[in-house]
């Protein structure tokens, strides 16, 4: 059985950005790059599923600039995943772009029967990229997954819907599943695991041996800026009724907000 | 003139306000204004797309779309897209769109901008904004050589236009594919909450460690009753088994961005102001002057939370 987890590189949930003078980016220093959050789930996942299933076999594949993506590919490869591919793209590749070449990627090694992902990267949040997939795949998907039971022709899956209501539904085993929080509790890469890691190969793919190019992307973001500042606090004096008596004429009043 | 495909939803049987922001935008646009609607009160709620400026609407009203189902959802909205042939199709961020329309955009060979806050119309070009990073930068969205221009926006963004009862919008219904679906939905579990979703809400009052232990939550659902809102949480007390990870509000919980945010007893760490410092207006209620929280607020009270809400309820039901 072979399991595709794709995992995106993205800032540390700590970092604080600043986008560049000319608008065209963020500057990309001062902060971690990490594997986004929800991704981690889908590695675990993955390795729990090979727990139970000796003869899985894990390939994670990240799309990225490869001078820094590759550190990604490093920890999952740390977690445990048995093999490692890089598509080399710039940061600017859109949700279309990536989902074209992961899917073009899949083609090229031959399918894998289980593709797991995240149910969405925190850095653009666009949540696209799971089901653009599978759907270029001709595939089913699941995402926001809490739960997954893998079954040999069928899969359970329970997704997480609004106002914390769960789906439980059955999909083909092979599909498209995204991980929410919650599908499990995601390891720590061990020594060993890291020292392992680091001699592990990584197969390296441009996007011209996909047949795309970087021009490929439907979208495009520009005008990179600050949040507009807030105007300063107004802190409400005196005792509980006389600050909310002031808080609730200002909400109805000055914010009409009530 | 272009055509533009707006997505509606219902909710308690009419068309829900986040769908109406779209249909008023898109009517500013010039553009001719299309509305879908699926499940079995399209047929009915179809027409009132007109009042906002809709001149027809597609509807599929087969009552098995009632709920959502990815496979069915996509087969009826890709029927409806091949039969209006939009060059841009806006569905507001609700869990179903967010779900269909980026598969239904990789089978139209297409991108999609998501998660976006405000729209302007360019000819046939859409031009968007969108918070990225947890709302840390801003930035625009355009699109290039993209067939079909698909949108998301996330709710409470825009105004909704004055209602023209006399304008009302033709209907025309298309038949759900015939096609064997792939995912099969065996149970819903309906959530503790009866609320709006917190992604689509207009007020939030949010609680953290402040409130010391989780049956003060109930201080939170009383102020929540009167002034119509829905209840949000920190991560540390959802960690804490208070309160269900749905309502979890952060970096790795929700994205929110209501009207109101009131937040109690919550510090402000820089994980949870990413899931709601683009709320517009935020007010604080915390016992340290120095809580990282006052920082974003507009309106701040240094106090005791568990003091300060009931006489606030008290107040509100004053005036509401
Ligand atoms: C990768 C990662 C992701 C994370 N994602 C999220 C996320 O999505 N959402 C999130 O919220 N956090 C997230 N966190 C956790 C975050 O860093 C904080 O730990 C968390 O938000 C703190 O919750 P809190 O404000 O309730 O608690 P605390 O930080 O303990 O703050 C409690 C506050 O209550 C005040 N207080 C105490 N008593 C009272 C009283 N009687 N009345 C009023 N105020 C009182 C205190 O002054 C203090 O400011 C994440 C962390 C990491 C590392
Ligand atoms: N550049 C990328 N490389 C590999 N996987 C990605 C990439 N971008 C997105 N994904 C996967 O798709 C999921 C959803 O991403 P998004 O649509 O960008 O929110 C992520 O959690 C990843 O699993």
């Amino acid at each position: 059985m072979k399991i595709l987890v794709c995992v995106k590189q993205v800032p540390d949930t700590t970092a604080k950005l600043v986008t560049k003078a000319d608008g065209s980016g963020i500057e990309e220093r001062g902060f971690k790059w990490v594997m986004n959050p929800y991704d981690e789930f889908a590695v675990e996942e993955a390795l729990q599923i090979k727990k139970e299933n000796a003869a899985a076999n894990i390939t994670v594949v990240t799309l990225g600039p490869k001078a820094r993506v590759v550190d990604t590919l490093r920890t999952a490869l740390a977690m445990g995943c048995d093999e490692a591919a890089l598509i080399d793209a710039p940061a600017e590749a859109d949700s279309y772009l990536t989902a074209n070449a992961l899917s073009k990627f899949i083609e090229k090694e031959g399918g894998y029967d289980l593709i797991l992902t995240g149910k969405q990267a925190i850095d653009a949040s666009q949540s696209c990229v799971t089901q653009m997939l599978a759907e270029n795949q001709g595939l089913a998907h699941a995402n926001i997954v809490s739960k997954l039971d893998l079954g040999a022709e069928k899969s359970i899956v329970e997704r997480d819907l609004s106002g914390g209501a769960k789906e439980v539904s059955e999909i083909p085993a092979k599909s498209v599943v995204g991980a929410n929080k919650g599908l499990n509790t995601p390891r720590y890469a061990s020594l060993p695991g890291i020292m392992k890691a680091k001699k592990k190969p990584v197969n390296e793919v441009s996007l011209s041996d996909l047949g795309l190019s970087d021009s490929d992307s439907k979208t495009k973001l520009s005008a990179y800026r600050m949040p507009a500042e807030r105007p300063p606090i107004k802190f409400l004096d005196g005792e509980a009724a006389a600050q909310t008596s002031e808080l609730v004429k200002l909400l109805r009043e000055e914010a009409k907000v009530i | 003139m272009s055509k533009i495909l707006v997505f509606c939803e219902s909710a308690n049987g009419n068309i829900k306000s986040s769908s109406l922001e779209l249909i008023t935008a898109a009517k500013a646009s010039g553009h001719e204004v299309v509305t879908c609607l699926l499940g079995s009160e399209a047929t009915s709620l179809a027409p009132s797309s007109g009042n906002y400026g809709a001149t027809s609407s597609v509807v599929c009203s087969d009552a098995s779309l009632d709920a959502y189902n990815s496979d069915a959802y996509f087969n009826a909205l890709e029927a409806i897209i091949e039969k209006v042939a939009p060059t841009i199709v806006l569905a507001s961020g609700s869990a179903p769109a967010r779900d269909v329309f980026p598969k239904l955009a990789a089978k139209f060979d297409s991108g999609v901008a998501a998660d976006c806050t405000s729209i302007e119309f360019n000819g046939d070009n859409v031009k968007l904004s969108k918070p990225l990073y947890s709302g840390k930068c801003i930035a625009d969205v355009d699109f290039q050589n993209s067939k079909i221009q698909f949108v998301l926006m996330r709710p409470n963004q825009l105004p909704v236009g004055e209602a023209d009862t006399s304008a009302t919008a033709t209907v025309e219904e298309v038949a759900l594919p015939a096609k064997d679906l792939r995912v099969l939905i065996k149970e819903i579990v309906q959530g503790a909450s009866k609320r709006v979703d917190l992604t689509e809400a207009n007020i939030i009052v949010s609680g953290g460690r402040g409130l010391k232990e989780a049956s003060n939550f109930k201080l939170l659902e009383e102020l929540a009753d009167v002034i119509g809102a829905s209840v949000g949480a920190s991560r540390a007390v959802v960690d804490a088994g208070w309160v269900d990870h749905s309502m979890q509000v952060g970096q790795t919980g929700k994205t929110v961005a209501p009207s109101l945010y009131i937040a109690c007893g919550i510090s402000g760490a820089i994980q949870h102001l990413a899931g709601m410092s683009s709320s517009k207006v935020i007010v604080a209620i915390n016992t340290d002057k120095e809580a990282p929280i006052f920082q974003k607020a507009t309106y701040g009270i240094v106090g005791d939370a568990l003091e300060v809400l009931p006489v606030l309820t008290e107040e509100f039901k004053k005036i509401l």
